[in-house]
């Protein structure tokens, strides 16, 4: 005879839940080896809200150029600007929207557009730093549709280029015009490639990650290293920080905070 | 007489309407047929009936020279690491950019089954002892026909990260 109503029931039941957490029960049986073997590194910084400080009062064009080539060597960025085969060369008028930029210098009717008449004269010509503002609320990573773009619960805007599919949804989102588009392959145009860091693929979506690589190796931003002092960086949510303290001593603005991003470059002018 | 009965939508018929079966330029679709399997055939005709030995890979890289005999193993077993190091790299991959999203701290070691220790890195552990990509790499993977990404943004120069700060 075949089985009965009662006897079917149970089947029925055990194998569903069998079903629904079959592979539950075999990471209890045999818990996966090699995720579980990763260990967090010693050494690294750490903080719960990165945050950077850029002190106008100390910082003349040299520096800032300083700055952005000490960040632009060790990310290997490419420069498209003097190829070494001239037949690379870009028509002058595409070769800024080609420009790969992590950190670059910009006057301030460029930085703060909208908000000249506030400011005193001297200011006009200083040569703002901008960089990814690591928003608070980052439109990049709302509009990103691969989760490419992360914000990290240190507060770094991370990109994860394994998973960029280059819609550039993120540059369109991104109001300070920190990201950058590898229209074409940039390995031929790293001047001197940094064996510590990759390159990238034609095709990504590129940024400032706050040198998130170094902080892991304890090491500070490499444009912080170059500044002689003019660019501070550290935990905005310690209250005995560089950054705190600095933000305590000086008045700063930050650019397009009506937008609501709540970007975390602040400007001492 | 079913035959008999033959129906269409306009009504019934006396007798199926015959219809002529023939096979129209028989010798030229034949013809037609044999040289069209020859040509989607063709690569496959060189090879037919041959072997491909697998590469023989020369593993033995400075690095590994010098060390001592019982230094020379990988992170996980010959076996193990020939079956599954590209899922060990994918997870490495995931862990090491995205360990800090869900506020999990930053996760960049690898402990062995054994409790030794390594960065979390395809160019600066994998490629520190296995400097030689030609050998390590491409040689099976060509012979597997496999084309993983990796290279098109990771640098070949096995270099540890202290050195080149």
């Amino acid at each position: 005879m075949g089985i009965d109503r009662r006897e079917f029931i149970r089947i029925a039941g055990l194998s569903t839940l069998l079903g629904l957490s079959g592979k539950g029960a075999f990471e209890l049986l045999r818990p996966g080896q090699v995720e579980a073997a990763l260990e967090p590194q010693k050494g690294a910084l750490e903080g719960k809200r990165w945050a950077m400080v850029v002190n106008m009062q100390k910082l003349d064009d040299a520096t800032a150029s300083k700055c952005s080539e000490a960040c632009h060597r060790v990310h290997n960025v490419p420069d498209f600007h003097s190829p070494k085969d001239p037949k690379d060369a870009l028509d002058p008028a595409v070769i800024n929207r080609y420009e790969i930029k992590w950190l670059w210098a910009e006057h301030f009717h460029n930085a703060f557009p909208g908000e000249e008449q506030e400011m005193p004269e001297k200011i006009k010509t200083l040569p703002f730093l901008l960089l990814c503002n690591h928003c608070n609320n980052p439109p990049c990573v709302r509009v990103c549709p691969t989760k490419a773009t992360f914000r990290r619960d240190d507060g770094i805007v991370m990109m994860d280029m394994h998973r960029c599919i280059g819609c550039r949804f993120c540059m369109a989102g991104c109001p300070y015009a920190a990201r950058s588009f590898n229209w074409r392959d940039p390995r031929p145009f790293v001047k001197d490639v940094f064996p510590g860091y990759p390159t990238r693929e034609i095709g990504v979506v590129e940024k400032c990650t706050f040198c998130a690589e170094r902080l892991a190796q304890g090491l500070m931003p490499a444009c912080v290293e170059a500044s002689r002092g003019a660019l501070v960086f550290g935990d905005l949510l310690d209250e005995k920080s560089k950054v705190r303290e600095t933000l305590k001593k000086y008045f700063t603005i930050r650019r397009k905070t009506h937008l609501g991003t709540n970007p975390q470059v602040y400007y001492i002018v | 007489m079913a035959d008999n009965n033959y129906k269409n939508e306009f009504g019934f018929f006396a007798e199926r309407p015959k219809v002529e079966k023939k096979f129209y330029d028989r010798k030229k679709v034949i013809a037609g047929l044999v040289i069209f399997l020859a040509l989607v055939t063709l690569p496959l005709w060189p090879n037919l009936g041959k072997t491909i030995p697998a590469p023989q890979r020369q593993l033995d890289t400075p690095v590994i020279q010098k060390m001592a005999e019982k230094d020379r193993q990988c992170l996980m077993p010959t076996e193990w690491m020939r079956a599954n190091h590209m899922q060990m790299l994918v997870d490495w991959r995931d862990t090491v950019v995205r360990s800090q999203e869900q506020g999990a701290p930053s996760v960049r070691e690898f402990v062995t089954p054994d409790g030794r220790k390594y960065l979390a890195s395809l160019t600066n552990t994998c490629m520190d002892c296995h400097s030689n990509k030609v050998q390590f790499c491409d040689q099976c993977h060509n012979y597997a026909a496999v084309v993983p990404n990796c290279w098109g943004c990771h640098l070949e120069t096995g270099k540890k990260l202290a050195e080149a700060k």
